[in-house]
């Protein structure tokens, strides 16, 4: 288990990360969310022991980070942001070097060498220079320093940055399974990553956490969570309407769309978390004869809650800009 | 093998291959090489000299070294921080020391190879005559020690910059300082102002001061002290100044 508490670093008078808690258990995988510049990899430069924080306690499983250090990062991995490298080596001598500096000698050194050369599909490269590799190859030499000695807790810094669309497939399907053993902590900025690959969310937003919890959570923030969009032909707006009054779980309703005789309406339940409005409107519809093209739950949109929340509310001008939404962490 | 040897061994192998996986270790050492032998032979008038002696190749190290010196040592720290490959570094189970003890000791090693390559000099003068090969020993021991303390030097400013450049401008300068204290000319000028307990203070902290004595053949524990407490003294404060840049 990954704990952190209380955790604070500035720079100058700036709160780099300003008072952050939180844990992360085997068998989880974090996804670290924010804007640019909010902290993420502030964070886990004191997670991994590179920058000492200014006050706040990090331990990672038995071992506290600032009093046995040595012992906490032999069972961390660690890819850092933009994935530095020693340019003058071979992907080979590279890793045999960060192997040898994790303890790995002889035989199980070359085993260790190999597999994550294997999982990270190196193999085309391990005699080039890394000053030579593509930005992605490079990426992907550095994560393969990271699960070398396949350790019990990993930290990457944006693990999928500059991969192409088949490794970042294949990066995140390991990621999800070496997160069943494992605790994994990764930062990233594409949003369906975490949806595909964590089992929990935390936002940061200027040094401290804005929200916490599974993404199917963060997703349901959205004022539109549960929501039920309708869109049928050949009826006009107000008779839909009318109908559509009438049932028992809807409340509100809203207009999307009325083009050329077919119609979308938002309708939205009177209790997001009971599924009764979908029936009624199903029922509603064939009862009715109407021909509906489409008639879907909204489960909500990640992107606008991530908007919503890390957002200042000075640069919200207009509605456009996203849903207003009130966050209690 | 102990887990802090061996941490140094591996930091010290990677920092020594890549030296010689550029064409830059191979520029050196030639350029090491054909400066030593400008300065001995046709600057010092070897032959004129008439002695069977490498007094004259040993007296231009401490200037030889000014420049030669920095070119190792610049990139020691500023290409970890450029790169950012110090942060791949210091958060593998190593301590700061191990890396700093690691990588010096490589680049000294790399000197000391450079150093010992003179050995024709060596050759030369005992075919000529008959030289006193203990005091010869000396000059190299000092010698060897004189580029350990301009290396630690030169380690410390390129902990201060990610810039090289930089790190070998102020390397430099720092070693001109540890040159000039010393220099016979400058003392006497000194000497003009100032009583001779304070130019024999001043005096005491130069490299040319401390490395004389290894050149007469005089190995004074006072001297290796001196050099291997500079040595020290650089390396812990690379350490602090490392630690501070961590901190941000
Ligand atoms: N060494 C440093 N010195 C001064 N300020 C720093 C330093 N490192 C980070 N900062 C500042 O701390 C804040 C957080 O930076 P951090 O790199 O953690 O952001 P991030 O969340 O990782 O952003 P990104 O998504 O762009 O990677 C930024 O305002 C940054 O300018
Ligand atoms: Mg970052």
């Amino acid at each position: 288990m990954i704990k952190i508490e209380n955790l604070v670093k500035l720079f100058g008078s700036k709160r780099a990360v300003d008072d952050i808690s939180f844990t992360v258990g085997k068998g989880e995988v974090l996804g670290f969310l924010g804007p640019n510049g909010a902290g993420k990899s502030t964070t886990m430069r004191m997670i991994t022991g590179f920058i000492p924080p200014d006050s706040g306690s990090i331990r990672v499983g038995e071992f506290n980070m600032l009093t046995d250090p040595i012992r906490a990062k032999q069972t961390l991995g660690y890819l850092p942001e933009n994935a530095p490298l020693y340019t003058d080596m071979t992907v080979y001598g590279f890793l045999n070097f960060a192997a040898e500096l994790r303890g790995l000698r002889g035989a199980d050194r070359k085993k260790a060498v190999h597999s994550a050369i294997e999982t990270c599909f190196l193999e085309s490269v391990i005699h080039q220079n890394v000053d030579t590799l593509s930005k992605g190859f490079r990426h992907r030499a550095c994560f393969a320093q990271s699960i070398l000695h396949d350790p019990e807790y990993l930290i990457l810094d944006e693990p999928t940055d500059g991969l192409d669309p088949n490794q970042k497939h294949e990066v995140r399907s390991l990621i999800r399974n070496m997160g069943k053993r494992k605790a994994i902590i990764f930062s990233t900025h594409i949003l369906e990553e975490v949806l595909e690959v964590c089992t929990r969310t935390i936002i940061i937003d200027r040094g401290s956490i804005v929200a916490n919890g599974s993404p199917a959570q963060l997703k349901a923030m959205h004022p539109d969570f549960g929501s039920i969009l309708i869109t049928v032909r050949n009826v006009t707006e107000a008779e839909l309407r009318e109908k559509l009054k009438t049932l028992a779980a809807a409340a509100q309703i809203e207009s999307v769309k009325n083009k050329e005789e077919v119609v979308t309406l938002r309708v939205y339940p009177k209790d997001k978390n009971s599924s009764g409005l979908a029936a009624q409107m199903a029922e509603l519809a064939i009862q009715s004869g109407w021909k509906f093209d489409e008639l879907h739950t909204d489960d909500g949109r990640l992107d606008e809650v991530f908007r919503a929340i890390t957002l200042p509310d000075t640069v919200k001008k207009s509605k456009k800009d996203g849903p207003v939404i009130t966050v209690n962490v | 093998m102990n887990l802090a040897v061996r941490n140094i061994y591996t930091i010290a192998k990677r920092e020594m291959g890549g030296y010689f996986t550029s064409p830059v270790a191979y520029v050196f050492i030639v350029i090491f090489l054909i400066l030593a032998g400008v300065f001995t032979f046709p600057l010092s008038d070897f032959f004129a000299r008439n002695e069977a002696s490498l007094n004259a190749f040993f007296f231009w190290h401490c200037w030889l070294y000014l420049f030669l010196v920095p070119a190792v040592g610049m990139r020691l720290w500023s290409e970890e921080r450029r790169l950012g490959t110090i942060e791949l570094l210091l958060t593998m189970p190593v301590t700061g020391w191990q890396a700093i003890v690691g990588k010096f000791l490589a680049s000294w090693l790399f000197l000391g190879l450079a150093l010992a390559l003179t050995f024709p000099m060596v050759i030369t003068v005992n075919y000529l005559g008959n030289p006193d090969n203990g005091v010869i020993f000396c000059g190299y021991l000092g010698s060897f020690l004189m580029a350990g303390a301009y290396l630690a030097v030169s380690c410390l400013t390129s902990a201060i910059t990610r810039s090289q450049v930089v790190s070998f401008i102020l390397s430099v300068v720092f070693c001109l300082a540890l040159v000039m204290a010393g220099w016979p000319p400058l003392n006497d000028m000194l000497s003009q102002w100032f009583s001779s307990g304070v130019i024999n203070a001043v005096a005491s902290i130069s490299v040319m001061t401390h490395f004389s004595q290894f050149q007469r053949g005089i190995i004074d524990s006072g001297d290796i002290v001196f050099f291997l407490g500079l040595i020290f003294f650089c390396l812990f404060t690379t350490g602090v100044v490392i630690r501070s840049y961590r901190a941000g």
